[in-house]
């Protein structure tokens, strides 16, 4: 029996008849999944949108103090590391599985980066002072509603980032089943949903950067 | 007859595998997961049971001295957060779903059985949270928790209900996603979509449900726990937060929560009244496609919620219209029902009087939601006894009943035992007849201008009162024979056989109870459902 | 005999109208439908001679029937809803106004003469009465079954519900959204008077009007120090602000109804008026809502008062 094949056997769980079955159901499962985190912070931006529309000038304000420079870059590592986790899955379909277990790494070490750079950027929010509930006297003579803002912004980010720890942590994982050789052109669903998983959680920083950044720098 | 037919089959789930608790716990058999949810959904019935019992003993004398009102208030909150998210929403389809769906689409278990196993944990894990903020001293505001009471007025365990509910909730969303998959992949060589018993559709369309809409309540419930942890957040007013808002996050996943509750209940209808009758459903493709409306428009109408609430009146009249067109696919399904009764040979055993039972109820509760849907009345009944009225009779004249006829009918294939046929038939009738008496009254009260969540009320209410308070005391008693029964039958009952009803159906022609694979060879199809001959 | 709810409201009647027919529309179906159930329970029940032969398992034209004429019944039914629905949300222009401040667990009613009034609320008969309602904690709701009117009221806004009343009497008020505790003890006691009787009523004991006495707020709360004629601080001129359009230092254009002015005492800083600083003290916590409304309530009053009373 080829190792291909021996690895196709080995990994079909028993409820599945073939291995297309199970693959399909994999995809599927997670497209699923996507869907639920969509409507999750679906919520935050709907509160957001209402907010904003509500204070605009509340919520420039509080963009204003965001780093831009540090959102920015971040913006740049996760584009970056769905680039790289994209690549992981065509390796493996094609055969290249430590190559694939090498892209995988990066991946996960760029999501490393991302979460410390947005540790910074609490640190330093925490610093000024804005940080409600906990520390908030902000300088100036800001709208109330920029409490508002800045409840939100903790509230998107925070759970942002934890989807992030927690990719960091399955992209790991493939990583090193990758690098074992654990995966082929038959056999590599887990890597691909994975993958999927992380242009979920780019998608949704994709539309926080804007929001949160960009907003009121115009002005 | 053969002598697999005169008892339980030896080699079953039941008995497979090492003996033992332990084995249960991390079973990844969906047909054992499926009683460990029959279980908790059973302890939790009576747990909202015991509230239910304390608020309509408190309603008899219109002064409500039975207890305080701090007491009373937590009791409903209690009753309603239980009910609605340990019992309703995981009950038909956690256990019935859980235990079927497979072998009706020919399959030997879900897609991700460690999911499944994961939900039930989560499941436990939510309840225990639960359990914990009613030991601590109970929540008091309404299992609606709407702001600023929940968030900034309320001092009672706000945020471990909270949490446990959220838990919960990805127990649900799991689930959906589970069947989702499930349905699509892996039904048998030959059952195509329209090939598929209308359980399987309606469970198919209570996880689109599921899946879309608890994410929203998961993060509406995350947001008032941090309103409660730090005091700041996007409800309250002095800051130019909006309460108005919590209600339209609230009811977003709420209303389509409804539909949780009563599709799958529609789906175990469907099965019975063919069986009873004998004959095919009366406009297949029509009740196929009208669960799914209900699911796709049930998202549209929340605002129903919230007429008076603060909406303007353009919303008013937007949600109105939606909510009567919702009505529409459930009027087509009651008329399926009933025309599916011609010309059939009926039997009228204990799970066909449930479906009667269901139909009937049902469509009280069905048409009293048209009085709602109409603004200009629903201005007068809104949060009064009305409405209580009219979602008891959909969730409990509707889907607890659609449950336990459900749970009879598939008892022999479950357990591999018959239950007694004549207590059965006793109890359904008697919560027929318990149930109207209970809940009937309370449309007279809310039509008369009685309030919801009053502990006290004014001394003209009161014989209303003692009607319905006397009605729930023979609805517990119907509640109750069941577990007597159905427990008894554990020991004692007959040997079920493979297929003690004739009925049609992938999972009859498996023995019962089933061998842990469900089907000792893959089933193939080749004709649709409810293929009776009379 | 059933008891029914006394109509004491003008559009109580066709409320009741509409419930009725809704009823009778019911009733028809129930019958029918579950006169057709036990027909078929008792002609098709098992060992019955009945005809079983050639029946058909769908049918297009029955499924587009049934589903077509409710669809139809539900549009006409909502029609005639939307009709009364319309009618309960306009208030007729020349309805008097009486301002209800919600809170935990009592009703209190201002009359703009200056008549106050605690879970209690006296209105004339025949004229059309207007209620300005705000809470100052949780949401309440103002519910009075004879009158088939309920509003839910919320702190940080202004809702309003209007009637006439139809019938004298005494008739319950109800809190209707759940607010703690004492949710059930919540209720008021809404008096029908003659109009005679209610004029005499309300000048029994008038105090200062609401306008007045949210003049002497005014001065004691020291807005005349930065908004009156001989301040020195850069404060917006109030004078006949009431209805005018505001533009606002983000650029946006806001009317100044009972909500803005209401905001400006209580979260100043939300809504700065163009080319003023934002440096208006927030009087949240320090005054009640009941106050706001007297505040309001002078702010509204015509110009010739309010300039008399800032000499």
């Amino acid at each position: 029996m080829s190792e291909a094949s021996a690895t196709l056997v080995a990994h079909r769980a028993a409820q599945f008849d073939d291995a297309a079955q199970q693959r399909e159901s994999s995809v599927l499962g997670m497209w699923l999944f996507i869907a639920t985190e969509v409507l999750f912070f679906g919520v935050l931006f709907a509160g957001y949108t209402f907010s904003r529309v509500r204070f605009p000038q509340a919520f420039a304000d509080g963009g204003a103090r965001t780093d831009l420079l540090l959102g920015s870059i971040e913006t740049g590592i996760l584009l970056l590391s769905s680039c790289l986790a994209a690549l992981a899955v065509r390796d493996v379909r094609f055969g290249a599985c430590r190559a694939a277990g090498r892209l995988l790494w990066g991946t996960a070490m760029l999501g490393v980066a991302f979460l410390v750079l947005h540790g910074v950027e609490y640190h330093a929010e925490y610093g000024e002072a804005l940080v409600p509930g906990i520390r908030y006297h902000p300088s100036g003579h800001p709208q109330p509603a920029m409490m508002i803002f800045f409840c939100l912004y903790y509230a998107i980010t925070g759970f942002h980032s934890l989807h992030v720890a927690i990719g960091v942590a399955l992209l790991s994982r493939m990583a090193r089943e990758a690098s074992r050789g654990a995966f082929s052109a038959d056999y590599f669903a887990p890597v691909e949903v994975t993958a999927l998983y992380w242009h979920l959680v780019d998608i949704v920083w994709i539309f926080v950067y804007p929001l949160v950044y960009l907003v009121g720098r115009s002005t | 007859m053969n002598s697999s037919d005169r008892a339980p089959h030896p080699e079953n789930y039941l008995t497979a595998g090492e003996p033992g608790l332990w084995s249960w716990l991390r079973t990844h058999d969906h047909k054992r997961i499926g009683i460990l949810y029959a279980v908790g959904i059973t302890f939790f019935f009576f747990l909202g049971g015991i509230a239910a019992t304390l608020i309509r003993l408190n309603l008899v004398t219109p002064a409500g001295t039975l207890m305080s009102a701090e007491t009373y208030n937590k009791a409903f909150t209690l009753h309603g957060v239980v009910m609605v998210w340990f019992f309703l929403i995981p009950s038909i389809p956690a256990t019935l779903g859980n235990f079927l769906l497979p072998l009706m689409i020919g399959a030997r278990d879900v897609a991700f059985p460690r999911l499944n196993l994961f939900s039930w944990y989560l499941y436990v894990g939510g309840g225990l949270f639960t359990i914990g903020a009613l030991l601590l001293g109970g929540v008091d505001t309404g299992w609606t928790f709407y702001t600023p009471f929940s968030t900034m007025f309320s001092n009672t365990h706000v945020v471990l209900a909270v949490v446990g509910v959220f838990v919960v909730g990805f127990s649900s969303i799991l689930t959906g996603i589970n069947f989702i998959v499930t349905v699509h992949t892996m039904r048998a060589v030959g059952m195509h979509w329209f090939r598929l018993p209308l359980f399987v559709w309606a469970l198919y369309a209570t996880s689109l449900v599921m899946v879309l809409a608890t994410p929203v309540l998961a993060m509406t419930l995350s947001l008032i726990a941090l309103e409660r942890l730090l005091g700041v957040g996007i409800f309250d007013p002095a800051l130019g937060g909006d309460p108005l808002l919590f209600q339209h996050f609230f009811w977003f996943y709420s209303h389509p929560a409804v539909y949780i509750m009563i599709l799958p209940a529609m789906g175990v209808v469907s099965e019975l009244i063919t069986c009873g009758v004998r004959r095919q459903i009366f406009g297949y493709r029509f009740m196929a496609w009208s669960m799914m409306a209900i699911a796709v428009i049930g998202f549209m109408v929340w605002g129903h919620h919230m007429f008076v609430a603060g909406q303007s009146m353009y919303a008013g009249i937007v949600f109105s219209i939606l909510s009567f067109v919702v009505a529409v696919p459930s009027a087509i399904k009651v008329f399926n029902w009933v025309a599916t009764l011609y010309k059939g040979t009926i039997d009228f055993h204990a799970p066909m009087l449930y479906a009667l039972g269901f139909v009937g109820l049902f469509m009280l509760g069905g048409l009293t939601g048209l009085f709602l849907a109409a603004t200009a009345l629903d201005v007068n009944l809104t949060d009064t006894y009305f409405v209580v009225a009219h979602f008891h009779y959909i969730m409990v004249g509707g889907s607890v009943m659609a449950y336990l006829g459900g749970i009879h009918f598939w008892w022999p294939k479950i357990t591999g035992r018959l239950y007694p046929e004549g207590p059965a038939r006793f109890a359904a009738i008697l919560m027929f007849f318990g149930f109207n008496f209970t809940f009937f009254p309370q449309y007279l009260l809310g039509y008369l201008g009685m309030p919801r969540r009053y502990h006290a009320y004014p001394e003209p209410f009161q014989w209303l009162n003692v009607l319905s308070s006397a009605g729930a005391s023979i609805l517990a008693v119907s509640y109750l024979m069941p577990l007597c029964y159905l427990g008894w039958s554990l020991w004692r009952g007959a040997p079920a056989g493979t297929n003690p009803w004739r009925a049609t159906g992938l999972e009859w022609t498996t023995p019962s109870p089933p061998p842990v694979h469900n089907f000792p060879l893959p089933p193939v199809v080749n004709e649709g459902p409810y293929r009776y001959r009379p | 005999m059933m008891p029914t709810t006394l109509q004491a409201s003008s559009i109580a009647p066709d409320i009741d109208a509409l419930f009725n027919a809704m009823l009778v529309l019911s009733s028809v179906v129930v019958v029918g439908v579950f006169g057709t159930m036990i027909v078929f329970c008792v002609r098709y029940r098992r060992g019955s001679p009945a005809d079983r032969t050639e029946r058909k398992n769908q049918s297009l034209a029955v499924e587009l029937t049934w589903t077509l004429v409710p669809l139809a019944l539900f549009i006409g039914l909502f029609g005639w809803s939307i009709g009364l629905w319309q009618r309960l949300q306009t208030p007729p222009a020349d309805a008097a106004v009486i301002y209800v401040v919600a809170k935990q667990w009592m009703w209190k009613a201002q009359h703009p003469n200056g008549q106050r009034e605690i879970n209690a609320l006296h209105v004339p008969l025949g004229q059309p009465v207007r209620l300005v309602m705000t809470s100052e904690d949780v949401i309440h709701s103002f519910y009075v079954p004879a009158f088939r009117v309920k509003q839910d009221v919320l702190p940080g806004r202004y809702t309003q519900l209007w009637f006439t009343a139809t019938r004298l009497g005494h008739f319950t008020l109800f809190c209707a959204e759940f607010c703690g505790t004492d949710h059930a003890a919540m209720q008021g006691d809404v008096e029908v008077l003659p109009p005679g009787l209610y004029a005499q009523w309300l000048e029994r004991h008038a105090s200062a009007t609401l306008a007045s006495r949210g003049a002497s707020l005014f001065r004691q709360l020291g807005c005349s120090g930065c908004h009156g004629g001989q301040s020195t601080v850069h404060a917006p001129d109030l004078n006949g602000l009431y209805g005018r359009t505001v533009a606002l230092s983000d650029g946006s254009h806001i009317v100044a109804d009972d909500r803005y002015l209401h905001d400006s005492i209580m979260l100043p800083a939300l809504q700065v008026v163009a080319g003023y600083a934002p440096i208006m003290p927030s009087y949240q916590g320090r005054i009640g809502e009941e106050d706001v409304l007297a505040l309001v309530a002078y702010l509204k009053s015509p110009a010739r008062e309010y300039a008399h009373e800032q000499q």
